[in-house]
């Protein structure tokens, strides 16, 4: 048994005092300090740091570390109507089964030679994620959906040579944010109205603000509110008339039965990948795509590692490598585009595992019960007093109007709270034309019985 | 004492295994999707086919159609031909700091009250998770230094992105919006001087003296040559060559002097847990690649994170939402108007926190500094034997200059003397169960390069292995160059037959519909 510095430590193997000793006495050193006698005495730090108590054993730690998370509430003991950027969605246990195998969880950055397998998984989910959009050309995942928004709005200036971004207005408020940032140094965004009565981009409003100087038009259908924008191929066509190229950001377990952006005429599609089998943790889950076409004028402006497969020297055998690798900025530092670095590789490679198993009947029937549980949960909402729906074209997610219910979407959430049911995302703030409203999220894991129940529970509250 | 050898028998899995597409028998299914509840059909009906034509999908979704025995089969074929850093002897991966990743974390990531959680749920609903980043920031704060941190980044290159972005905001709050121009040094990560360009600012790059630290006098030169449109400076210490700048603090001084910020990437961390400090060095901001130090996967290239800390003059500029504690509850908090903004959704990778934090406490203060004791110690064991081997020197050799937790060696006498250079020895080491090693950052300053990592968690018996596999590599190049040349032979796969083609626009193909358009069935597996 181990005490007070006397540990051995089980991850350290050679902290085992006679082994650390004969390697110090083999370098003929007293101590690791002959080795720190490079850094001077005014550069070091004196003293211990200030840590809380270790906790050595695995046992004891677990304990620990499951007592604090037993403090959260999780979307299985309760019900749950969140989405805005990360949805509760099914997990199939093969894709926990393949994203915990130690051989790609702990790999990172080596060649095609010893880590064949990782190349073929994500060249397998840039495929897929193709497949689904209607492009022939996929980056390996980017941060999350916002990051790849951002990346494409710089991607697409210099392909066109032009400085200004047109997005429509109700983009994902964290969309706009981070796009804000990429894009400040040297590129100008525009916002276009949304026509909300009609549940659509304001075409007029469009057509005035892009000109020569646009280089990209970015919309979401869904939309952020949930609506889908029954006007791609106009926007495609306004666009391309002005030079400029088009980006649509989607959800892609709509795409089963949705139109593609790429078969629209889009020039590139951004999503996110968490809903293709990876646990929401609290938003940690991300990772973003950007599909596009397979032209050298977009793909050489990627910032992304991009897989590629070719034939190896031993017939019948596909091997992998870094496609245009000298465009990065590992290839050339900062005359690279823009920045790459560890993004979300993990999270493509089980979305690899998802699309396979879902197939394209999965990725339909997906999409077709998400609809009907949609349309079931805004039929019902519809009959509580006070509570009002919006008609149009919706996927996944709806808004709420709570104007007439006698309750701030705060006070509706905190009482639905106590049932033991996350209510949906407060929009009083971020979308405040809308009045006393809220975002709420239907997906395959809501039963009948669970919308039932929100709707007893508002109704209840009259 | 375990005795090392030479796995000359190894070979790596290869299960010639086709591609997913090629497993495809129509009509098959993987899985089912939950059925609707016949009062739902009934009630709103197929509410997909309702939508107008515009919106429905039209062209057939030419997603793979396998069976889930054949999906799972052919994805653990897949996983068997990569070589994780849990399962082989990775201190191959140098400036990755690739150590044993514990499967307790792992676990422990599955739990529900983890896994489970939307990031919109109420902060009363999500205690346990906001707890695990509070706590995790003070331990952070003390690593460090600093005064605050944001575990928003979701990498290292992120958070020197985020640390751009914070530098920006405090410049233009004090209206000195003529600082466009950041210094850097060739021996830090590339993103140093990627990231800040990507935020708008000019990159000037030092290179080292002859002893291979950053050039002061070259900094000097900079420094006056740029004035006050300096910005920042952005600088790795130890540097990728594993040699510590002692000047730090005088780079750090000369940067302040004219008014700008200075930069610590700490992205691997390993060598001074406990030794030196961000704060000590002066610096105003730092970040640690959490993935790498702070003992959690790399996911095979993220999910990373990119802790990073601040100085309390600069952390009003933090990304929302930060994380607080008011005594009685943890809670997000937006309310921060000087904010630049965010650099990612949400919190952070939550599951890259949580691993860190459990990580962190079995170690407590004793055992980090033990892991760099450690880490320092296996380096400059591996470096005396290695040293040993006829062809291979080192960077900056001979300078007196005691390494610290890596070294950049060189295969330059070996190429001169064999014709054998670090890609083609790099292409052999796998064919004894070493993982590719990480050669260099680009530019190669240093010829024919090769950077090795040897965490604490790499054994006295490894090290010896990896050394013993060079060796005979090495011998090999000289005895027989032909069995290297024409490596791969016992790795998952082997040499592409054109690699050039990766670069031609007519025949790369980033997707299989690219590769079937492109080269039609010539190449397939299942014809």
């Amino acid at each position: 048994m181990s005490g007070k510095g006397n540990i051995v430590y089980p991850y350290i193997p050679n902290s085992v005092p006679d082994v650390r000793r004969a390697m110090l006495d083999e370098l003929g050193f007293e101590s690791e300090e002959d080795i720190y006698k490079e850094i001077p005495d005014r550069l070091r730090f004196k003293g211990e740091m200030k840590l809380p108590a270790p906790i050595h054993s695995e046992a004891r730690l677990q304990r620990h570390v499951e007592k604090i998370l037993a403090k959260n509430e999780n979307v299985k003991d309760n019900i749950s109507f969140l989405g805005g950027g990360t949805w509760n969605h099914y997990v199939p246990a093969l894709c926990d089964t393949i994203g915990g195998r130690d051989e790609i969880l702990t790999s990172y950055v080596g060649e095609a030679f010893t880590d064949h397998g990782k190349f073929q998984i994500l060249f397998e989910s840039t495929s897929m994620l193709g497949d689904l959009t209607g492009f022939e050309a996929c980056n390996t995942p980017t941060y999350d959906w916002p990051n790849a928004v951002a990346i494409t709005s710089r991607m697409a200036a210099r392909t066109t040579g032009r400085k200004e971004i047109l997005v429509s207005e109700n983009i994902g408020p964290e969309r706009k944010v981070i796009n804000e940032n990429y894009c400040k140094p040297d590129l100008k965004i525009v916002e276009v109205k949304y026509d909300f009565e009609n549940r659509c981009l304001d075409l007029a409003d469009l057509k005035s603000k892009v000109s020569d100087n646009t280089a990209l038009i970015y919309f979401e259908s869904p939309s952020y509110l949930g609506f889908l924008e029954t006007q791609g191929a106009e926007i495609v066509e306004i666009a391309h008339a002005k030079g400029a190229l088009v980006a649509v950001g989607v959800d892609p377990t709509s795409l089963g039965i949705l139109e593609a952006p790429g078969d629209y005429g889009a020039d590139y599609a951004v999503g996110e990948l968490q809903p293709l089998g990876v646990h929401m943790q609290c938003g940690g889950g991300l990772g973003g795509f950007i599909a596009t076409k397979d032209e050298e004028k977009f793909v050489a402006e990627y910032p992304s590692l991009l897989f590629g497969v070719l034939p190896t020297v031993k017939e019948g055998e596909y091997g992998f490598g870094q496609v245009a690798f000298e465009r990065t900025s590992y290839g050339s530092r900062e005359k690279g585009k823009d920045f790459i670095g560890t993004c979300a590789a993990l999270h493509g490679m089980i979305a690899a595992v998802y699309l396979a198993l879902m197939g394209p009947g999965g990725m339909k029937d997906l999409g077709s019960t998400i609809m009907q549980r949609m349309a079931y949960a805004k039929a019902e909402l519809a009959k509580v007093p006070g509570v009002k729906l919006y008609d149009g074209y919706n996927f996944k997610e709806f808004v709420v109007n709570f104007d007439d219910f006698g309750k701030s979407v705060a006070e509706v959430n905190k009482a639905l709270l106590k049932k033991k049911i996350f209510g949906g995302i407060d929009l009083t703030k971020s979308f405040p034309e809308l009045g006393n409203s809220a975002l709420y999220c239907v997906t395959e894991m809501l039963s009948k019985e669970d919308i039932d129940d929100l709707v007893v529970a508002l109704n209840e509250m009259c | 004492m375990s005795k090392p050898y030479v796995r000359t028998n190894f070979h790596e899995a290869r299960w010639d295994e086709p591609m997913i597409y090629e497993l495809s028998t129509p009509g098959t299914r993987g899985i089912l999707v939950p059925e609707v509840e016949d009062e739902i059909v009934d009630a709103v009906g197929d509410v997909a086919a309702a939508l107008p034509d515009s919106l429905k999908r039209s062209a057939p979704l030419l997603l793979p159609e396998v069976d889930q025995k054949h999906v799972l089969a052919h994805y653990i074929h897949l996983t068997q031909e990569t070589m994780g850093s849990n399962l082989s002897n990775d201190l191959s991966e140098g400036t990755c700091t690739m150590k044993y990743n514990p499967r307790l974390s792992e676990a422990m990531s599955m739990n529900p009250d983890f896994a489970e959680i939307h990031p919109e749920q109420d902060d009363s609903t999500v205690q346990g998770t906001l707890e695990i980043f509070y706590k995790f920031e003070q331990i952070m704060k003390e690593v460090s230094g600093m005064d605050r941190f944001s575990f928003q980044p979701g990498g290292g290159n992120h958070a020197v992105y985020c640390a751009s972005s914070v530098m920006r905001a405090y410049h233009a709050s004090r209206k000195d919006d003529k600082r466009d121009t950041i210094i850097t040094t060739i021996f830090s990560h590339p993103c140093d001087a990627a990231a800040p360009c990507t935020a708008g600012y000019n990159v000037v790059t030092l290179y080292p003296d002859e002893q291979g630290i950053p050039d002061y006098e070259g900094l000097k030169k900079a420094v006056a040559e740029i004035g006050d449109h300096l910005a920042g400076f952005f600088m790795t210490n130890p540097e990728d060559i594993g040699i510590y700048n002692p000047n730090i603090d005088k780079f750090v001084e000369l940067v302040h002097s004219v008014g700008g910020l200075c930069y610590y990437d700490q992205a691997n961390a390993n060598a001074f847990l406990g030794v030196v400090r961000a704060r000590e060095a002066g610096v105003d901001m730092c970040h640690f690649n959490v993935h790498k130090t702070f003992g959690t996967p790399h996911g095979g290239e993220g999910p990373a994170n990119g802790a990073f800390g601040c100085r309390e003059f600069l952390s009003k500029f933090l990304p929302v939402p930060t994380i607080e504690f008011d005594g009685e509850k943890y809670f997000r908090d937006y309310d921060r108007p000087d904010s630049f903004g965010k650099v990612r959704g949400y919190i952070g990778t939550a599951g890259v926190i949580l691993r860190a934090y459990s990580w962190t406490m079995m170690h407590g203060a004793e055992g980090l500094r033990m892991c760099a004791n450690i880490s320092v110690l296996n380096n400059n064991y591996l470096e005396k034997m290695l040293l040993s081997i006829k062809g291979l020197g080192e960077a900056f050799l001979g300078n007196g200059i005691t390494r610290q937790e890596q070294c950049r060696y060189t295969w330059e006498e070996l190429k001169n003397d064999t014709g054998v250079g670090t890609d083609d020895i790099n292409k052999r080491v796998g064919d004894f169960g070493i993982p590719w090693y990480w050669a260099s950052h680009h530019p190669w300053v240093i010829p024919e390069p090769m950077t090795l990592e040897p965490c604490e968690t790499y054994s006295k018996c490894d090290l010896e292995e990896y050394y013993l596999s060079l060796k005979l590599v090495a011998e090999e190049a000289y005895d027989n160059p032909e069995v290297v040349l024409s490596a791969p032979h016992r790795q998952a796969s082997h040499d592409l037959a054109n690699p050039e083609d990766l670069d031609d626009p007519e025949k790369w193909a980033t997707t299989w519909r690219a590769f079937l358009r492109k080269h039609g069935d010539k190449y397939l597996k299942v014809k």
